[in-house]
């Protein structure tokens, strides 16, 4: 049979970000794909060093634009660490709430984004409902809906708004009561599990010689490898919640994984607020913004993202630029080498789908 | 992980049928418009009142989307650009850092995010309070959390009040490098102190490089308008500081104690090469110089760097004029004053000391030099004619503070302080003359009395406010906002001073005339010293006193600082605008370059 070559992407509903993917497929199988990323933003890490410590901070949320909070926090915490800043404590429990509400966004969204491939546009239609109203809480405590620029070196930004919390409590107390619903509507629907059981498989071994994290990994290994518990940061060592993991990765288990980690993730951060104390939000910078200098160092700081570990390796000079900002994207194992090697195999229609529960966000990979 | 699911489990979904549809309807979206939330980033507002222009949301800007656009119809004032920010949406990212870093938080973010237009120039807006001709709904502010500048500055560390009375030791201990650097830190280089420096100083250049800690740079900046940097650092008038634009809504940067950081800090060979680089070859041509103060010692550094040969002459036995005679001890020690002329003298500046210009002199130096500059400054003292001012213990501040300085300094033993003292003036000259009666009062008494009265109340006193707290901590006693009336004499010999309490200073037409009421209260001393200012001593002029016009006490001059009537002299310092180190240090630069013009197209 003669071999085809398809592109899949950029434009394309069941594609992840500006990304796209070369294929040739012989009937409906993919004989041989490689990734084409950076439609969008590429650069980030040259960028990086051409800016000051704090001009960066509009920078660095674009490198993943469904949870950008990740690259705030890992670049404030690798900082912190280089300066020796203390956070507040009311900082720690804001930050964790912030990453939690984005956690749940993005895996609402890709929960919802498996509706795009298997035509069933009524569970993205709810779930990115959903993730609308976490926009709003975001708008309301940030002053923008996706890119933040909220935590920053020494806590975070500003204080939360009056009245915030009740509208977290309630809009985690609706998503709870809706949470039957979303199965329902996806991944405990007959039409779609014939789609996805069995299907995208990512055995151990996979695991192993990629280096994949998070879900991928916990989903495929039955060990709970979660940074938020291995190397806790910010109060996670203080918030009791349970990290879900499987010995079979298909694409339903891990997608039952994510829904899986947002009620963990509603735990979470309904012990944030009960425990989160009153005080300061924020340590002051030395000087101005303009002058703020970060001591000569290097330092890797990471953190568990909703697609797995998620680290800046961070060089300072001692200047008011960083000397290197090296970018470890959670997806990037999955992203670029999964989709020359594992993609192949796969029927067409399922590339989409594969690109979904392995989670990619394609900045990432080219950064 | 199969699981199994009941027969009945459909059943379930009956219950949509009770609830409403999740959909938004969208009839009504431009009655009623999604309101943004009230933190929300979106088009930018500045209040032109508030705004001073210094450029630092367009410095801190990541996208480069803010360019300052000069504005004719705003009055440049100091402390105030004519310039206000304009932004480019096409690149603005609604970071609102601009918003956190702005020093007189006068730009804001709106909740306005709807603007359409198929003119790609219509997105290049200048933001003022309004939004589309329509007042703007506030958004994003900065707060105290999200504020990107440090209102306070690093304090200064100084001497405590209990180690200072007996002694004449420097009160100001000085910045170290760690603090220095902190400091220079807060500055975001707006350039408004420049402006406002008489000098125009190239203050932020040389913070930068203290920042950078580039000493070389340092000096090199500063030595570009200012010879005098360790007196300047110490006792100028730093107007720098006021017109700061952190003052706005904190304290303004020490640029004075920052400046007196490079000065003593800075290695010695790294100083010597920067100062002696700066001096051009001989260029031909000679120019005295009447009196060392600063504004002649400006003058000679600068006329010998470009070349000319310079000597000055100065009546008393060291240089340095009302720097040197003038101030107290402990404000401005010897040993800063001589660093500075040291160099200057290094570069070879002749210095004659103990040369007393007389009119003689004059008419031989306008033929032996090219060209001539007096500052020979305000040093005669004033007293105010009132009953019993001319008894021999009412003592004018310019009479009483050479002679303390020299004693101070070991010259000579003699000095008379009585035990109750009563001192008049409200200015830093009183300040100085209380403080150092104090010492010398404490050094022989054991103990101090000391009433200090001027017509002012002591929040408008024209010292500067650290002079009235730390002669408060040091023992003086104020009898403010009450105007002298009569020194009473009793057998020859002093009893006291009455005074009346002020109404008003100057009367409805602006002008000066002190109005009282009340009794009059007796103030009891032996001695009185009036620091109510200083005056000039033109009797070296001779015959061209007759040529110049002197008004109220200074010399007219055109505005390269030639005296207009005399083209070969120059002039500045006290003698042209009034005594101020920095504005005399600036007059001397100025007449340095107007002497080169002028002996250049001779």
């Amino acid at each position: 049979m003669r071999e085809i070559k398809l592109f899949l992407g950029p434009q394309h509903p069941g594609m992840h970000g500006n990304t796209s993917v070369h294929m040739y497929v012989e009937g409906d199988i993919i004989v041989k794909s490689y990734l084409l990323p950076g439609m969008l933003h590429r650069g980030f890490e040259k960028g990086m060093e051409n800016r000051t410590w704090v001009n960066n901070l509009a920078l660095i949320p674009r490198i993943c634009v469904v949870e950008p909070d990740i690259n705030e926090m890992v670049f404030a915490m690798g900082i912190e660490t280089l300066t020796g800043m203390e956070v507040p404590e009311r900082a720690h429990y804001i930050r964790m709430i912030i990453l939690e509400l984005a956690r749940i966004s993005i895996h609402l969204m890709a929960y919802g984004g498996i509706g795009g491939p298997t035509g069933h546009y009524t569970m993205m239609y709810h779930a990115q409902a959903d993730r609308n109203t976490i926009l709003d809480i975001f708008e309301k405590i940030t002053g923008h809906r996706i890119y933040h620029q909220y935590i920053v070196p020494g806590g975070v930004r500003k204080d939360f708004p009056k009245g915030i919390e009740k509208d977290i409590v309630d809009f985690l107390d609706d998503l709870a009561s809706r949470y039957t619903e979303h199965r329902d509507l996806g991944i405990d629907n007959p039409t779609i599990k014939k789609r996805l059981d069995h299907h995208i498989m990512l055995p151990e071994s996979v695991v192993w010689e990629l280096g994949v994290t998070g879900v991928g990994m916990r989903s495929s290994v039955n060990k709970p490898y979660d940074l938020r518990k291995v190397t806790p940061y910010a109060r996670y060592s203080e918030i009791d919640f349970h990290v879900p993991t499987s010995d079979y990765s298909d694409a339903t288990c891990r997608v039952d994984i994510k829904l899986q980690e947002v009620v963990q993730c509603i735990g979470i951060i309904k012990q944030c607020l009960a425990k989160m104390p009153e005080g300061p939000v924020r340590t002051k910078l030395e000087g101005n913004g303009l002058r703020w200098k970060v001591p000569k160092g290097q330092v890797y700081s990471a953190v568990e993202s909703s697609r797995g570990e998620f680290g800046y390796f961070i060089v300072s000079d001692g200047g008011t630029k960083p000397y290197r900002i090296a970018v470890r994207g959670a997806s990037f194992p999955q992203g670029l080498l999964g989709v020359e090697k594992y993609l192949p195999g796969q029927r067409m229609d399922d590339a989409a789908l594969w690109f979904d529960t392995m989670g990619v966000c394609s900045p990432e990979i080219d950064r | 992980m199969k699981k199994h699911f009941s027969a009945f489990r459909p059943l379930r979904l009956l219950k949509y049928l009770f609830i409403k549809p999740l959909s938004l309807p969208m009839e009504d979206i431009f009655e009623n418009p999604r309101e943004a939330a009230d933190n929300y980033r979106g088009f930018h507002v500045n209040d032109w009142e508030k705004c001073i222009g210094c450029t630092t949301c367009a410095d801190i800007c990541p996208t480069e989307a803010i360019i300052m656009v000069d504005r004719c119809e705003i009055e440049e004032t100091d402390g105030n650009f004519a310039k206000r920010p304009t932004i480019d949406y096409g690149r603005c990212c609604f970071c609102a850092l601009c918003v956190d870093i702005c020093t007189t938080g006068s730009l804001s973010m709106s909740k306005e995010y709807l603007f359409n237009s198929p003119e790609g120039n219509d997105y290049y807006l200048m933001p003022t309070e309004k939004f589309l001709g329509k007042e703007a709904r506030m958004g994003y502010q900065k707060d105290e959390h999200s504020d990107l500048i440090e209102l306070k500055r690093v304090p200064m560390t100084h001497l405590h009040d209990s180690e200072r009375k007996d002694n004449f030791l420097e009160i100001v201990k000085g910045y170290s490098k760690e603090m220095a650097i902190h400091e220079a830190a807060r500055c975001v280089e707006c350039g408004i102190c420049s402006k406002t420096c008489p000098a125009n100083m190239n203050i932020p250049e040389y913070i930068r490089a203290i920042w950078e800690e580039d000493f070389e740079d340092a000096i090199e900046q500063i030595y570009k308008t200012n010879p005098l940097p360790g007196v300047c650092g110490r006792i100028c008038t730093h107007l720098c500081e006021t017109a700061c634009s952190l003052t706005q809504r904190g304290e303004a940067i020490a640029i004075r104690w920052l400046k007196r950081y490079i000065v003593d800090n800075a290695p010695k060979d790294i100083y010597e090469k920067v100062v002696m680089e700066q001096v051009s070859a001989e260029v031909g041509g000679k120019v005295a110089v009447i009196g060392s103060g600063p504004a002649g010692l400006a003058a000679a550094y600068y006329l010998k760097t470009i070349g000319y040969s310079v000597d000055v002459f100065e009546q008393k036995s060291l240089a340095g004029g009302v720097m040197r005679y003038g101030i107290a001890k402990y404000r401005l020690p010897d040993e800063a004053i001589d660093q500075d002329i040291k160099f200057i003298e290094k570069i070879g500046v002749n210095i004659k000391v103990n040369t007393k210009v007389d009119a003689a002199m004059l008419v031989k130096f306008e033929k032996e030099y090219d060209a001539v500059f007096t500052g020979t400054g305000f040093f005669n003292g004033r007293k105010i004619p009132m009953p019993g001012h001319d008894h021999e213990n009412v003592i004018a501040a310019m009479d009483f503070l050479p002679a303390a300085r020299d004693y101070s300094r070991g010259l000579t033993d003699k000095i008379d302080i009585h035990e109750n003292v009563i001192i008049i003036g409200g200015g830093n000259v009183a300040f100085d003359v209380s403080r150092t009666v104090l010492r010398l009062q404490f050094e022989k008494y054991g103990k101090t009395n000391i009433t200090m009265t001027a017509l002012e109340s002591e929040d408008m006193l024209p010292a500067d406010v650290e002079e009235v707290i730390e002669g408060k901590e040091e023992g003086l006693h104020y009898s403010f906002a009450h105007g002298p009336q009569e020194i009473v004499i009793k057998d020859g010999k002093i009893k006291g001073l009455t005074i009346k309490k002020v109404e008003s200073i100057f009367d409805a037409e602006g002008k000066f005339s002190p109005a009282y009421v009340g009794d009059e209260v007796l103030l009891e001393g032996t001695q009185i010293f009036m620091a109510i200012g200083q005056s000039p001593g033109y009797d070296y002029l001779g015959d061209y006193e007759t040529k110049v016009n002197i008004n109220r006490g200074k010399l007219e001059v055109e505005a390269n600082g030639q005296v207009k009537g005399v083209d070969w002299l120059f002039a500045g310092g006290d003698i042209i605008s009034g005594p101020d180190v920095i504005t005399a240090v600036a007059n001397g630069h100025n007449a340095a370059i107007g002497i080169d013009e002028y002996l250049t197209n001779k």
